[in-house]
């Protein structure tokens, strides 16, 4: 007797709920991917068009016609090239530099003895907190205290300090987050501590790596105002170059080929690192 | 005899008197423990006992507190993991995911040193390093070995847990260490891999004639699998044995509860053979304990015999479970929920009678009988523990300010109904029925735990006061260091930790 009165209860808990979940659905009236639309607004206006607005400038002349004279404007101006040349090599030595002083903190760092509560991180990512025009005049003081008179020294210093933080974080976090079993596992099978440094740490923080050279070297490559302000008409750098033209109100055209043609060497150079990562990384793609 | 076989079967490990505290916390106790070459031996315990740390101490990557390990014969205390003959399974395979299959096995060869036999000028042996051809043909053998010969390029994450574990295991054993540590390896697989893996590894054991030390919480994989167990709790070792001896002979309490179902009572030796329990005296297999000596004893529910006509207990069945080949039931005799397991099915309310053979009771000593706590004298003959001031023989001539360990027999402590008849008040949070009284346990206020044998029956959560007569509480003096640590006690014969470290066959 009980159960045809179980099974009828079943039924009835049963059949009710895809209809009500149907209502639901209806009464809200949106799907999921509703939710993507304030987003996709967002990187429409601040992404897309700023690009294509880019892009209108870079190939079109003073008159609204299309035209490839910018372009055609740097590639026939070695010297401008040269200062190109120059703002990719004080950003590599400039992320270089980075790399060399934030692995080993970064390393240090992630031990957990000598790092409780994370206090230690937050001391290196402080100065993030500051405004970074701020930061780069108390550099210049204190390259004038140190009385360090070399512009490229003190360009490639003021991009140091500045973007340290960006190398750090990356690090740090894929530092701190190896798993700790497998650092113990090359000890076992008889690596010593510098042996897993390189054959196992270094080789597993590579997404970490490759984020944090892309962190600190794409925006050294097209900063100006580290060199405006810390060095002298010797440190010119592409930033600049594009500073300058924007100054200027006829100049839009030619600084927004500049611009892309910049943006086009950035791109190969995240392809480029992308590929290194690949099926490396644990932790997700770079960028 | 005896040093006949230790020269055969010689100790490839000795641990000798490890401790090992973190941050105060004592996870290890003075533990010793000789692991012959060859054998399996498995460190059996619940979660939190510190076997692991044990192992991690033998691999090398925590260095005890106190003692020393040995390995064949030479102090490793302190060596670094990478320069000891010890390889790991680790408890998440722990494999490079850098590296495929074939290279996570070839990694510690590739840092192996093999002595050529040649010696230089000064002397000293010279070592080389494998060869690539001999790389591969180790790792194509032991990739045999764990069944994985087509998986040499594969990808580690493509990999699936028990292949990942072969990995791990082909890993450690193709380095050929003298000794294998495995850290619940089988953890992370499911019941059947488990199973399949479990008498993999044991025959892998017999084939290479490697010593394991294997670490599980699992008692039935310790059985089925090793030569011998050692059970640990609370950083010390309960026993140390063989399957058999530690299922059918367990030393104390514990050991019977956590190896297999048993039914753990409260008992009386009255004479050598003679015990008595649940107001009934039985024959039994154990002699040499005193005169009227209060014991624990152990019984496991196949050796019970049930009866509807005859038995030394008449008792009421409770509930009976059918478990697939047997029933199991609960009978409710003189007081005691007795486990019972028999082929024969009893209905619930079925008035039984129980029986034990002499070699189904297993005698063992109290595992422990005496509170212990640490106080300090207040004044001539007052101590204060637990947060109480109580009465005491001052014999030993004790100063105010001095530092003690009290002692106080479960048996020696009276609760009281009212709480201000007491000396300190305390919940009531378990009473178990012994056979013949109860074991209350109680919390005070500052959460110390105090263990009373009564033979009133007393209810959880009873607010209780506490009370102990001044001639039944022991007062010992202790040393302590600089911040009230207690470092030895000044009497260090008195408080002897019971080991069982010896194995008796």
């Amino acid at each position: 007797m009980a159960n045809p009165v179980n099974s009828a209860a079943i039924e009835n808990n049963g059949a009710p709920s895809p209809e009500s979940n149907k209502k639901k659905r209806k009464m809200r009236g949106i799907k999921r991917t509703a939710f993507s639309v304030p987003y996709l607004a967002l990187s429409v206006i601040f992404v897309v068009i700023p690009l294509f607005i880019m892009l209108y400038y870079a190939f079109t002349d003073l008159d609204g016609n299309f035209s490839f004279a910018n372009f055609g404007h740097f590639f026939s101006r070695p010297n401008i090239m040269k200062v190109m040349g120059r703002s990719f090599l004080v950003a590599l030595i400039t992320t270089v530099l980075c790399f060399l002083l934030a692995y080993p903190l970064a390393l240090a760092l992630s031990s957990s003895t000598l790092n409780r509560n994370a206090i230690l991180v937050m001391l290196f990512i402080l100065p993030m907190w500051i405004n970074s025009l701020l930061r780069t005049y108390a550099m210049k003081i204190v390259l004038n205290i140190l009385e360090v008179t070399n512009p490229w020294v003190a360009v490639t210093t003021g991009m140091v300090y500045d973007f340290f933080p960006f190398m750090l974080m990356p690090l740090y976090s894929i530092l701190s987050g190896m798993d700790k079993n497998v650092l113990e596992a090359s000890q076992d099978l008889g690596a010593s501590p510098i042996r897993t440094l390189f054959t196992v740490k270094l080789p597993l923080s590579l997404p970490g790596i490759v984020s944090g050279v892309l962190m600190v070297f794409m925006p050294t490559v097209s900063t100006f105002a580290i060199s405006d302000i810390l060095g002298n008409t010797d440190t010119y750098l592409f930033g600049n170059v594009i500073d300058q033209w924007f100054r200027n109100s006829g100049g839009w055209h030619i600084g927004s080929a500049y611009s892309f043609i910049l943006l086009v060497l950035i791109a190969v150079t995240v392809l480029i690192a992308n590929k290194v990562t690949k099926g490396r990384s644990e932790v997700g793609g770079v960028l | 005899m005896a040093n006949a076989t230790v020269s055969k079967f010689d100790n490839i490990i000795e641990i000798k008197n490890v401790t090992k505290v973190f941050d105060g916390i004592t996870v290890v106790d003075d533990v010793n423990l000789a692991v012959r070459r060859g054998e399996f031996v498995t460190l059996l315990g619940p979660s939190g006992c510190g076997k692991t740390t044990l192992l991690r101490m033998i691999a090398g990557f925590e260095i005890p507190t106190k003692g020393s390990i040995y390995l064949e014969k030479q102090d490793v205390t302190t060596i670094p993991p990478h320069l000891r003959p010890i390889n790991t399974v680790f408890q998440k395979y722990a494999l490079f995911p850098h590296l495929n299959v074939f290279k996570n096995i070839a990694f510690g060869l590739k840092l192996k040193k093999i002595d050529t036999g040649e010696v230089d000028k000064k002397g000293r042996p010279i070592f080389r390093k494998f060869t690539k051809d001999e790389i591969r043909e180790k790792v194509e053998r032991v990739l045999k070995l764990v069944n994985l010969e087509a998986y040499g390029y594969r990808d580690i994450t493509g990999l699936s847990g028990g292949q990942q574990q072969r990995v791990a295991i082909a890993r450690a054993i193709v380095c050929e260490p003298k000794v294998l540590l495995l850290d619940e390896p089988l953890g992370a697989l499911d019941l059947k891999m488990r199973k399949e893996m479990q008498l993999e590894l044991a025959a892998m054991h017999k084939n290479i004639g490697i010593t394991f030390i294997y670490v599980t919480h699992d008692q039935e994989e310790a059985l089925t699998m090793s030569d011998k167990v050692v059970v640990l709790t609370d950083g010390a070792v309960q026993q140390y044995g063989t399957p058999k001896k530690i299922y059918d002979e367990p030393a104390n309490a514990f050991v019977a509860d956590f190896i297999g179902e048993s039914n753990i009572l409260s008992g009386v030796m009255h004479a050598d053979f003679r015990v008595e329990f649940c107001g009934a005296e039985f024959e039994c297999l154990d002699k040499g304990f005193n005169k009227d000596e209060q014991v624990d004893l152990v019984i496991r529910p196949e050796d019970i015999k049930i009866s509807r006509k005859k038995g030394t207990l008449c008792g009421k069945v409770v509930s009976t479970v059918f478990k697939g080949t047997y029933y199991e039931m609960e009978v409710l005799a003189e007081n005691y929920q007795f486990t019972v397991q028999n082929t024969e099915e009893f209905t619930p309310d079925e008035t039984v009678y129980l029986s034990v053979e002499p070699n189904g009771i297993h005698i063992m000593k109290k595992l422990k009988v005496v509170n212990e706590f640490i106080g300090t004298v207040t004044s001539e003959d007052t101590v204060e523990f637990c947060g109480g001031e109580f009465e005491f023989n001052n014999t030993l001539g004790l100063e105010k300010g001095d530092t003690v360990r009290v002692k106080i027999p479960f048996g020696k402590i009276e609760l009281t109904d009212d709480e201000d008849d007491g000396v300190i008040g305390a919940n009531v949070t378990q009473a178990f029925y012994k056979g013949s009284y109860y074991q209350v346990q109680v919390y005070t206020d500052d959460d110390n735990e105090f263990f009373i044998d009564t033979a009133d029956e007393w209810d959880m959560n009873d607010r209780v006061g506490i009370k102990i007569k001044p001639e039944d509480i022991e007062v010992i003096k202790v040393e302590t260091d600089e911040d009230g640590n207690v470092i030895s006690d000044a009497q260090d014969a008195s408080v002897a930790p019971e080991t069982e470290n010896e194995e008796v066959e």
